[in-house]
C-alpha cells in the first residue's frame, strides 16, 4: 500500500439518486486488486482532517487510463465525508488518497466466484466483474446485485448481463419478471457452484442476512468473505 | 500536494469530544459491524476460552468456570480502525490478568495471538494485555454481548483499535515472537494505537 498521495478529480458522474463516481488520476499510481479500497482524506485550512474508505470500482489496470480509479460514493445523510464529495468537489480539485487497501475482500481473477451485493456494497463487486468482462473470464463469476426499485441500481448501463441477477427488493421493474421481494436462498442457489468463493458485500444488516442465505445455498463458511459497510458517513 | 482541500472546513468541531483520537469521529448511538466473516452462532454450553502456547499451564475455562471468576468491568471509549469511535461505554466480563495469572506465562513470552472461535487472529504485544488493559467480556452496557458484537464473548482491548478485540474470542497463544494475525496479513498495522493513527502497516 502507498502513502498519502494527491490525486486529480477529472471526471464526475451520476450513477443513481445520491450516488456519484468520482474518477480520480493518482500522482503516484499503483496497481490494486479488485475489491480493494482507497482512504479520501479532507483536509481544512487549519489542520483539521476527516478520512473515510471508499471501494474501486474500477477494474486493476484502471477505468481506461491505468493512472486512474474510480471511487463510487453514496452521499449519507449528515456524513460529513460523504456529502462534501458530493457538494464540493468539482473536475479539477485535489484530493488527497491512500491505497490501495485490503487483502482479503479481493478476487484474484481466476477463481469461481459469486458475488452478491446490496446496495453500494456492489460497488467492489463491480470492480471484480469488470476484471472478469476485460479479462474473458465472465464464465468464472456470478453476481446477485439487491436494489430497492430498478433507479437505484448502479452502473445500470454496464451492469446487466448473462451473469448477473438484480433483484428488486420494493418495486420491481414492469417485465413480469421476479415479483419485488427481499433476497432468498432461492435467487442464490442457481449462482453456486462447486468450489465458488463468496464473496458478500452491503450494510451491515444486508451482508449479515445475505450471507446466511449464501451458507444456505450451499456455500461453506470458510469460502465466504464479507465486507460490512458501516454508517461512517 | 495542495495543503488543504478546496472548500472543506469541517463541520461539528466545536463540541468535538477530547476523548475522540484523531481522525475519528463519535458514532453516537450507532455501534457498526464491520467483521469479515459469517456471524457465527456459538452456544455457552460448549464454549470454551484457553489460554496455551508459552504459558507454565495451558488453562481451558468452560462459560461456567470464567463466570465463577472475579468480574471486572471497563468503563470507557472503543475507537475503530475505520474512524468511528463509541465514548462511554460500560463492558464486563474478566481481566485477562486474571486468565493468565492461572495460566502463569512462561520467560520469553512476548506477545499473543489472539485467537477466535471463527478463525479469526489478531497480533499484540503482551504487554498491551497485562496490567488491567485487557479483559475476556460478555457483556455490553448491562445486557448479553449481542452476536453481531462477538457474543457469546469478546476479547476486549479498548487501548487499541478495535480490529484487536477479536470477536467470538477463543483464546490466547503467548509467543516469543510477533507474527501478524487476519487484519495485520491484509495491511493493517500490528500494534494499532488510535493515538498514534497506527492503522496501517507503516504507519
Amino acid at each position: 500500500m502507498g502513502s498519502w498521495q494527491a490525486a486529480t478529480v477529472v471526471a464526475v458522474r451520476d450513477e443513481a439518486p445520491r450516488v456519484k463516481t468520482l474518477r480520480l488520476a493518482l500522482s503516484s499510481p499503483e496497481p490494486h486488486l479488485a475489491g480493494q479500497h482507497y482512504v479520501v482524506r479532507l483536509r481544512a485550512p487549519d489542520g483539521y482532517t476527516a478520512q473515510r474508505s471508499y471501494s474501486v470500482a474500477s477494474a486493476p489496470g484502471g477505468p481506461g487510463d491505468p493512472g486512474e480509479i474510480d471511487l463510487t460514493i453514496e452521499r449519507l445523510d449528515g456524513g460529513e465525508v460523504s456529502t462534501f464529495l458530493h457538494d464540493g468537489v468539482e473536475v479539477g480539485d485535489q484530493l488527497e488518497v491512500r491505497g490501495p487497501i485490503g487483502g482479503w475482500f479481493v478476487w484474484p481473477g481466476d477463481t469461481p466466484a459469486l458475488l452478491v451485493g446490496g446496495g453500494s456494497g456492489v460497488v467492489p463487486l463491480m470492480s471484480m466483474l469488470r476484471l472478469a468482462r476485460r479479462t474473458g473470464r465472465a464464465d468464472l463469476v456470478q453476481v446477485v446485485v439487491s436494489v430497492r426499485r430498478p433507479a437505484d441500481l448502479y452502473y445500470a448501463d454496464e451492469l446487466p448481463g448473462p451473469e448477473v441477477t438484480v433483484v428488486h427488493t420494493r418495486e420491481a421493474p414492469p417485465d413480469g419478471g421476479r415479483p419485488p421481494g427481499r433476497l432468498t436462498v432461492a435467487d442464490l442457489a442457481p449462482a453456486v457452484r462447486p468450489d465458488t468463493t463468496a464473496y458478500v458485500c452491503g450494510s451491515a444488516r444486508f451482508a449479515g442476512a445475505a450471507s446466511q442465505l449464501v451458507v444456505e445455498a450451499g456455500v461453506p463458511v470458510e469460502r465466504i468473505r464479507v465486507e460490512r459497510f458501516g454508517p461512517t458517513g | 500536494m495542495a495543503n488543504f482541500t478546496r472548500g472543506f472546513t469541517g463541520r461539528g468541531r466545536a463540541e468535538r469530544d477530547a476523548r475522540l483520537p484523531p481522525g475519528q469521529y463519535d458514532a453516537r448511538a450507532d455501534w457498526p459491524v464491520l467483521n469479515a466473516e459469517v456471524t457465527p452462532d456459538i452456544a455457552t454450553d460448549t464454549w470454551t476460552f484457553t489460554i496455551d502456547g508459552l504459558v507454565e499451564r495451558a488453562t481451558t475455562w468452560t462459560w461456567d468456570e470464567i463466570h465463577a471468576l472475579p468480574p471486572s468491568t471497563y468503563e470507557g471509549d472503543i475507537h475503530c480502525v475505520t474512524t468511528w469511535s463509541k465514548l462511554g461505554m460500560s463492558f464486563t466480563g474478566v481481566s485477562v490478568d486474571t486468565l493468565l495469572a492461572a495460566a502463569g506465562p512462561a520467560p520469553g513470552a512476548t506477545h499473543v495471538m489472539a485467537l477466535a472461535h471463527t478463525g479469526y487472529t489478531t497480533n499484540l504485544p503482551l504487554a498491551d494485555v497485562t496490567g488491567g488493559k485487557a479483559w475476556v467480556v460478555w457483556e455490553v452496557d448491562g445486557g448479553p454481548l449481542p452476536r453481531d458484537h462477538g457474543g457469546p464473548a469478546r476479547l476486549l482491548v479498548p487501548h487499541l483499535y478495535f480490529w484487536k478485540s477479536a470477536k467470538w474470542a477463543s483464546g490466547l497463544r503467548l509467543m516469543d515472537h510477533d507474527e501478524p494475525g487476519f487484519w495485520e496479513r491484509n495491511g493493517y498495522h500490528d500494534r494499532g494505537d488510535p493515538w498514534l493513527e497506527q492503522r496501517y502497516q507503516g504507519d
